[in-house]
């Protein structure tokens, strides 16, 4: 496939993806709040640290107040990676590579743009509830997942998109799990309160993962949660999930055995796949949790950069000379 | 159904005929629409416009800052014409198309027409369109224009003319194929009561044209584009898609050694025939416009040397050069001997010193074109312009006459429409499609485009106009 347009690929699923969470952030911030004692005040600035983007939030407004947050988070153009700004990004990767998306997929899409869009028009974030539009925003990205694991072909095309979306989800996993460290709880003796449990259990919720923690672990405790979210095996949303799937993309497009590497970007990844993997839960807690999820942060960076060299930047005159011999 | 109310005018309607009885062809559909209540009627449309904005069926608006896309409006209610109207108008696009190809052939090889002076040599030569670099080339299997779009109009005596041919580069058909999706959702009983013509299998018809084009035995095809910013782009995607080939732009093509690779994330891929919907001059900054980003350097190069099969072929687009159309009958009698079975619209060249002394004398009466310019610009409808605009067209063709040509205005004919508060005639135009690969076919099936604004005789999309679904019946 050319390799443009793979790259549009790899873009929308990332750009896609980013969006989806940042409407689970925005549900999930949003329940914390609800379950706060009516003396404490709303939390805002965690999220907004734990997007990356506090610098250019602080250099726009004064205070962390809710509408800010949700403005800035959902609706703001000038945020790169605000919910619109994503969204709108991926329909435009969408578009350029249309003729290689069913028909279904793109009509999904761009109508999940359209309602994003009518969201910024009716000025959602300043309603007293405006969790319905982030569900509908959530639930319209499913549907598309959806009629496309059921109706594309598995193809360069479709493995390009599991890699963006396999990748960002990791790291937007690893972020939620940062806005827990970044969230101030009253006092210190607070840690294991109701309060404290609350906050985990509702981080559980963003990721569609309390039921089945529930099952696995039993009990509410943060190394359950992290063990849960960053190495468990099963849970398609957990960190090392998300590395694997995104590692048989890359065997899947270069048609190799994955077993060792036959390219830097498989080098990057399977390192850290396999790190994690031997991992267990006190390793990370050791390790610090939020120091951690920063190094891990980087490497999916550095994964993402070798993608970019090996696929869509590719030498082509040197491809060519071997062609020619 | 609301009311169609119908105070006659000049023009010919498509529909009910100079005593208000409706013309045989279109009397089933009327008695259906006769049975849908108005609010039904103004619900379909809705539902189209939402339907057209979730498929994304929008083009870019040149000269708008304000929001880059737009749908161009399709009315519900369809242009119909009968079996037989159609015929002719197939085999007059038949025989135009034909003899064309052999015009520029001929032009870009032995120039034998212009030898027996049917046409001013100098007309040819100052033709921005005339490509030298093509001189002494021969398309694969002779064809230079595959596909082609000509818009034809019907004056008040419901006769046709042919307006202009577009060779290079004609828009359109996605319109034509989506539309007719659209309102078979609307009518969906109605089609095989009726008895229409299927349009559909158009890009699987392209796309055997284009594969008829190289000796490749597992062919490759691309469609090259300039890109998301053009006001296309939605066509050429569709049309990839529908034809299943590569949509390229071209940033995605290397040239080496005569053969033309796309750049893929296995490295490269060699192509054996690229549609292209890039203008001539864009196509190698190596050969033509230096600062061209949109094509591939050496592309010509390798098209010369018979190593890649471009369609439209470059140099087409001399006989779309509006002064040349005014030569089409003579062309078509010079290489056929046969008279032209759809006429052309009576053109002055105001090339010619007398035919532009006429013209200057009857600029309010006149509709004036530049010859090299498309989609409603550069051109004044005399009756609707004021004495300063008159003015001003007078001297750029006193300026440079070569440029411009001049034709009656024609009273386009009229199709019942669904105005604001009833069905109303609007003016129409017709652009068939024509494919030319191992035999020529033309589509059963038109892009028609209305004058969305009553009275208006603009149709262009970018000038506001809309589109029709076009009918064409078995009988």
């Amino acid at each position: 496939m050319l390799s443009r347009v793979a790259d549009s690929i790899y873009w929308m699923g990332r750009y896609l993806e980013r969006s989806e969470n940042y409407a689970r952030f925005i549900d999930v911030n949003f329940n914390l709040m609800l379950d706060l004692p009516p003396s404490e005040k709303e939390q805002w600035e965690p999220l907004i640290t734990a997007t990356g983007d506090r610098e250019l939030y602080i250099s726009k407004y004064e205070n962390f107040d809710r509408f800010n947050a949700i403005y800035f988070l959902a609706f703001d153009d000038e945020n790169p990676n605000s919910l619109l700004s994503c969204i709108s990004k991926a329909r435009g990767n969408a578009r350029t590579v249309r003729e290689k998306l069913t028909k279904e997929s793109w009509e999904k899409l761009n109508e999940a743009y359209l309602f994003a869009l009518e969201g910024k028009r009716k000025k959602i974030w300043q309603f007293e509830d405006p969790r319905g539009f982030f569900t509908e925003v959530k639930y319209s990205i499913q549907l598309l997942y959806g009629i496309e694991d059921n109706s594309v072909a598995r193809t360069e095309e479709w493995y390009f998109r599991q890699l963006g979306q396999f990748l960002e989800r990791a790291d937007k996993t690893s972020r939620i799990l940062d806005v827990k460290y970044h969230v101030l709880l009253p006092s210190p003796d607070e840690v294991g309160s109701t309060i404290d449990i609350l906050q985990w259990t509702s981080l559980l919720k963003s990721v569609s993962g309390f039921n089945t923690y529930r099952r696995i672990f039993g009990e509410i405790s943060p190394s359950g949660v992290v063990d849960f979210l960053v190495l468990n095996k099963y849970f398609p949303r957990s960190i090392f999930f998300c590395l694997c799937e995104a590692e048989k993309c890359l065997y899947k497009i270069s048609d190799s055995s994955g077993h060792g590497f036959t390219n830097s970007a498989e080098k990057a990844l399977g390192s850290l796949r396999s790190q994690l993997e031997y991992y267990d839960v006190s390793d990370v807690i050791n390790y610090g949790l939020h120091e951690f999820l920063d190094n891990l942060q980087i490497r999916i960076n550095e994964v993402s950069n070798a993608i970019h060299q090996n696929f869509f930047k590719i030498e082509h005159d040197q491809s060519f000379q071997q062609m020619d011999q | 159904m609301p009311n169609v109310s119908y105070t006659h005018n000049d023009s010919y309607d498509e529909m009910v005929d100079i005593s208000g009885q409706c013309r045989p062809h279109y009397l089933k559909f009327k008695k259906l629409l006769e049975e849908i209540p108005d609010e039904k009627l103004r619900e379909i449309q809705q539902s189209t416009e939402r339907a057209q904005l979730s498929m994304g069926m929008t083009f870019n608006v040149y000269h708008d800052n304000q929001g880059t896309e737009k749908i161009l409006p399709l009315d519900i209610i369809p242009r119909i014409m009968s079996g037989k109207e159609w015929q002719r108008v197939e085999k007059g696009l038949k025989q135009r198309i034909y003899a064309l190809n052999l015009f520029i052939q001929d032009l870009y090889n032995d120039q034998k027409i212009l030898k027996d002076k049917v046409i001013p040599q100098e007309i040819i030569l100052s033709s921005s369109n005339y490509l030298k670099p093509c001189e002494g080339l021969t398309p694969p299997r002779e064809i230079w224009c595959h596909i082609t779009g000509t818009d034809i109009v019907r004056d008040k005596d419901g006769k046709f003319f042919v307006l202009e041919d577009n060779l290079r580069c004609p828009s359109g058909v996605s319109y034509l194929l989506e539309s007719r999706e659209i309102i078979k959702r609307a009518f969906p009983t109605l089609f095989n009561k009726i008895g229409v013509r299927p349009v559909s299998d158009y890009p699987n018809k392209l796309l055997h044209l284009l594969q008829y084009l190289t000796d490749s035995s597992k062919p490759v095809v691309g469609l090259l584009t300039p890109g998301i910013y053009n006001s296309a782009y939605f066509e050429h995607s569709y049309l990839a898609q529908m034809m299943g080939v590569e949509l390229v732009t071209g940033q995605d093509l290397v040239v080496k050694n005569d053969h033309v690779f796309m750049k893929t994330t296995q490295g490269l891929q060699q192509v054996d025939v690229l549609y292209r919907r890039i203008d001539d001059t864009f196509l190698d900054p190596k050969t033509f416009k230096q600062n061209s980003m949109l094509g591939a350097e050496g592309l010509f190069d390798a098209y010369s040397a018979g190593n890649i099969a471009l369609a439209n072929a470059p140099g087409t687009g001399v006989a779309d050069d509006k002064a040349v159309y005014a030569y089409v009958p003579k062309i078509i009698k010079y290489y056929l001997d046969e008279d032209p079975i759809i006429p052309n619209v009576p053109t002055y060249l105001c090339s010619d010193e007398k035919e532009r002394q006429y013209v200057l004398e009857h600029l309010p009466e006149l509709v004036v074109k530049e010859t090299n310019a498309a989609g409603g610009y550069g051109m004044m409808i005399g009756p609707k312009a004021d004495k300063n605009e008159h003015q001003k067209f007078a001297e750029l063709i006193r300026k440079n006459p070569r440029n411009y040509i001049a034709q009656p205005t024609l009273s386009l004919s009229t199709v019942p429409t669904l105005a604001e508060s009833n069905i109303e005639p609007r003016h129409v135009d017709l652009r068939p499609y024509i494919l030319y690969g191992e035999d020529i076919e033309v589509i059963p099936g038109a892009f028609t485009r209305v004058a969305l604004r009553k009275g208006s005789l603009v149709v262009n999309s970018s000038q506001g106009g809309g589109s029709k679904d076009t009918w064409i019946l078995y009988e």
